[in-house]
């Protein structure tokens, strides 16, 4: 928890988003202008604006133009809505479970939506009419019926749901699709990197194709949770509380689920599962804002997608040339956070 | 209001309500009694639409439960639990504001004027204003408790259900609560439905009160008839006795614990009694039930030390409780447990004596002196300024007395005092007619409520008689005494 004088000055709500905008700037700059060939900053405004607003510039160096528009630009896109996809949508499952430690990865997921990514892409499926769309299509469908499983099996357990059983029951979910997965491939024959790939994700070699297949769902998404947060802040008193307040809880939950798998699903389709962004990054954002959904999850876009490009800039360049999988950074920031915040809910359990 | 008709239901099929039907006015406080497991968390449920019900129909302003959305609902009834839990520090202003979620209309809530005004009302009313910035997972229960109430009250509900709104808080919080409570039912005409584990606090609080058992109305009445002896003791299983409550007229309850079984009964006799100049005091082993007036220790309770002290005859104080009680102190005497009383008899006249009937005893300690005797009948020929001379009689009753014996052996001493002044023929000094007794005059009984069972104590019952002749007896010696120190 923050001092109070800290948190006075941040709950101005103007510095926030300044403070988030600010961070999301820096890293979609750093992230395009570093790497093997470094950009200027200047040079990367020039390029991205002339493209925007269609006047040709002749000064810029045509290598230039190319590593920005076609390899550097297109990835930080897709790392940043894939964070913002995963951010907002573990902040969503943490209010509407009143659970600080949910989040797509460790409630199991993400791990489901890899699965129907898996079947996609190796069993080469697609469905009539919808094109590539299959893909996240699938990846949709399996997170829905893995976070349905999961609940309903941890309220089998325990009908007041504790924090610590459904992360639980997320944890073992996970560890049996990893497996499933690991075995698909496997069996397909192909190599072990793959595999990894899928399992730590990556955003690397995608280019604007899968941009165009993670944007729409990331905007129905994050539109719907956008459009609940004054029954996701009720719902984190408890839905019993919810309802008494006049939240039509079923329907609602449904819909902030459904929400939530859909951003999971759209992000696992292009990236593979990264852990721990939907934990860590409401976490933040609760930090310099509080607890409040309406500016919750907008903060958590964006420093969420800030957090990822800055993890992919990582990832790519800590042991260049070779590319380490961008899951292996967020749980090295993720883990310890997610330790962190189970200590504490624990120490706070026992003083009150 | 609020009407319930034949209603049952329950979990899973299993009915834990069983045809209930009772109906709750506006503005009323409404208590729900019962033991564990009688259903009454089931029926808050109910009423609060998170539980539906098999059969019959609740009906809330004349319209159907069902018929309201959670939202309508939402602004008919509010609902206070026991306990919240809270994941996320939210402040207070912000859990409070959350009361308003029914009032807001269209896709994005606007937060409106009206909805600002209402928070900070309820928020001034309920006294959590002053920390409105703070966090609510910082608070104290009770505190957290008001702020939760706040919440419901910002709903603007007609009706608020509460789920022992006490629990879990402590003295202080639980009146300061209910009080709050009494105030909105009155002020506003809010209505107030609420579960109690506390009989007393019920009794105290609620205009009329619902007792279950096993999922049926065992009665719905007001609290005095209610809280009834047999009724209690039927439903909770359990011994318990009524007595009212000192300052309102509430009916109250109090647990009987299972008495251990006393190895010896004790006799209050002579030997317990220890005489000096200045004091004649008797320590009983065990506390003993009075009914006495004195100087320390009057009224009803219960006492195990008794002393009566010599004061000289120009003993003046303003505070003269105050003073007996600094005296007992220095005695080594605990003021609390003890019953004290002033004489300016000599205590040497003392005269006491233990008197013996079938199955039961008592022991008589009387000081004398009739310098300041009163014609009861002629009292208001008399000046109120004190004059020395004083009885004091003290009563101990080995055996178990009834609050009626109490009483009855307080008249039936009085009138063998008044019999044994008329017999020395002591006479009023001022009227010339016979005394009645004198204007200071204190009395104790104290029973050791072990033993015998003594329902009464009249004239001419077996303890009204001993009392007749032991109180008749002690008196006329001690005022003999005290008459012939005197002439002397």
């Amino acid at each position: 928890m923050l001092r109070p004088s800290i948190r006075k000055f941040l709950n101005n709500k103007i510095a926030a988003y300044t403070i988030a905008g600010i961070f999301l700037i820096i890293s979609i700059l750093l992230g395009i202008g570093i790497g093997t060939v470094s950009v200027p900053v200047p040079i990367i405004i020039k390029i991205i604006g002339a493209k925007l607003f269609g006047f040709s510039i002749n000064d810029v160096e045509p290598m230039f133009k190319s590593i920005v528009l076609n390899i550097r630009l297109p990835r930080v896109i897709l790392s940043g809505l894939v964070g913002a996809s995963l951010a907002i949508a573990g902040a969503a499952f943490q209010g509407l479970l009143r659970n600080p430690l949910a989040d797509p990865y460790t409630l199991g997921v993400s791990s489901g939506a890899s699965v129907g990514a898996v079947i996609t892409l190796f069993f080469k499926l697609s469905i009539p009419f919808v094109g590539y769309f299959t893909l996240p299509l699938l990846s949709i469908l399996f997170s829905f019926i893995t976070i349905f499983s999961v609940l309903t099996f941890a309220r089998k357990i325990e009908r007041s749901m504790r924090v610590e059983t459904i992360i639980l029951t997320g944890i073992i979910f996970s560890s049996f699709l990893g497996a499933v997965i690991s075995l698909m491939i496997a069996l397909t024959g192909d190599e072990l990197r793959q595999i990894i790939g899928w399992l730590l994700g990556s955003v690397s070699m995608r280019g604007w194709e899968y941009i165009k297949i993670i944007l729409p769902f990331f905007i129905i998404g994050s539109g719907i949770l956008l459009l609940n947060v004054k029954e996701l802040n009720a719902m984190s008193f408890g839905e019993e509380r919810a309802q008494h307040l006049g939240v039509n809880v079923q329907k609602r939950k449904l819909v902030i689920l459904t929400a939530g798998s859909i951003l999971t699903g759209a992000a696992v389709a292009v990236s593979g599962t990264i852990g721990f962004v939907g934990l860590v990054i409401p976490h933040l954002a609760r930090m310099v804002w509080g607890p409040d959904h309406k500016h919750l999850l907008p903060l958590s876009i964006l420093i969420g997608s800030g957090f990822l490009i800055l993890a992919d800039l990582i990832s790519r360049t800590i042991i260049s040339p070779t590319e380490l999988p961008i899951g292996v950074i967020t749980a090295l920031i993720g883990a310890p956070v997610f330790a962190v915040i189970l200590l504490q809910r624990k120490r706070m359990e026992r003083s009150g | 209001m609020l009407s319930v008709q034949h209603v049952s239901g329950g979990y899973s099929g299993e009915d834990v309500v069983k045809d209930i039907s009772f109906s709750v006015n506006k503005g009323e406080l409404f208590g729900i009694l019962g033991p564990n497991g009688s259903g009454k968390t089931t029926l808050l449920k109910m009423l609060s639409g998170i539980l539906p019900f098999g059969q019959g129909e609740i009906l809330i302003g004349g319209k159907r439960l069902q018929t309201y959305s959670p939202k309508q609902l939402a602004q008919k009834i509010a609902v206070l639990s026991q306990h919240s839990t809270q994941s996320f520090s939210y402040t207070v202003k912000e859990t409070v504001a959350l009361g308003r979620y029914a009032h807001q209309k269209g896709l994005f809530q606007t937060w409106s004027q009206e909805d600002e005004a209402v928070v900070q009302r309820v928020m001034k009313q309920i006294g959590v204003s002053k920390f409105q910035e703070k966090n609510i997972q910082e608070l104290s229960g009770g505190e957290k408790q008001r702020v939760f109430l706040a919440q419901s009250l910002a709903q603007e509900p007609e009706i608020l259900l509460l789920d022992e709104p006490t629990n879990h808080l402590d003295l202080s919080y639980q009146k300061e609560l209910l009080d709050l409570l009494k105030q909105w039912t009155i002020e506003n005409g809010l209505t107030v439905i609420s579960i109690f584990h506390d009989l007393n606090l019920a009794g105290l609080y609620c205009d009329r009160l619902l007792l279950l058992e096993k999922g049926r109305i065992k009665i719905n009445h007001v609290p005095n008839e209610v809280i009834r002896e047999e009724t209690i003791r039927d439903v909770y299983q359990t011994k318990i006795q009524k007595h009212p409550h000192p300052k309102v007229a509430a009916p109250q309850m109090v647990l009987l614990p299972e008495k251990q079984k006393l190895e010896n009964l004790i006799q209050i006799n002579e030997s317990l009694l220890l005489q000096s100049d200045e004091i004649i005091c008797l320590k009983s082993p065990n506390p003993l039930r009075t009914m006495s007036s004195g100087v320390i220790g009057s009224g009803t309770g219960w006492h195990q030390t008794f002393v009566n002290r010599h004061v000289c005859k120009d003993y003046n104080c303003s505070d003269h409780r105050e003073e007996m009680a600094s005296f007992l102190l220095s005695k080594g005497f605990e003021p609390s447990e003890t019953v004290g009383m002033m004489t300016a008899v000599l205590l040497a006249d003392v005269e006491y004596r233990l008197f013996e009937a079938g199955g039961f005893s008592i022991f008589v300690v009387v000081t004398a002196g009739v310098g300041n005797a009163v014609d009861a009948s002629n009292s208001d020929m008399h000046g109120v300024e004190m004059m020395p001379g004083t009885i004091n009689t003290w009563i101990f009753v080995n055996g178990e007395l009834t609050e009626e014996a109490f009483i009855q052996s307080i008249m039936t001493a009085t009138e063998a005092k008044t019999k044994a002044l008329h017999d020395l023929e002591v006479r009023d000094e001022i009227t010339g007619t016979i005394a009645t007794g004198t204007s200071t005059d204190s009395i104790l009984i104290a029973a050791t409520q072990a033993g015998k069972g003594l329902d009464y104590a009249g004239t001419v019952t077996p303890l009204g008689k001993l009392i007749s002749k032991a109180v008749y007896h002690c008196t006329t010696n001690a005022v003999q005494k005290s008459q012939k120190r005197k002439r002397s």
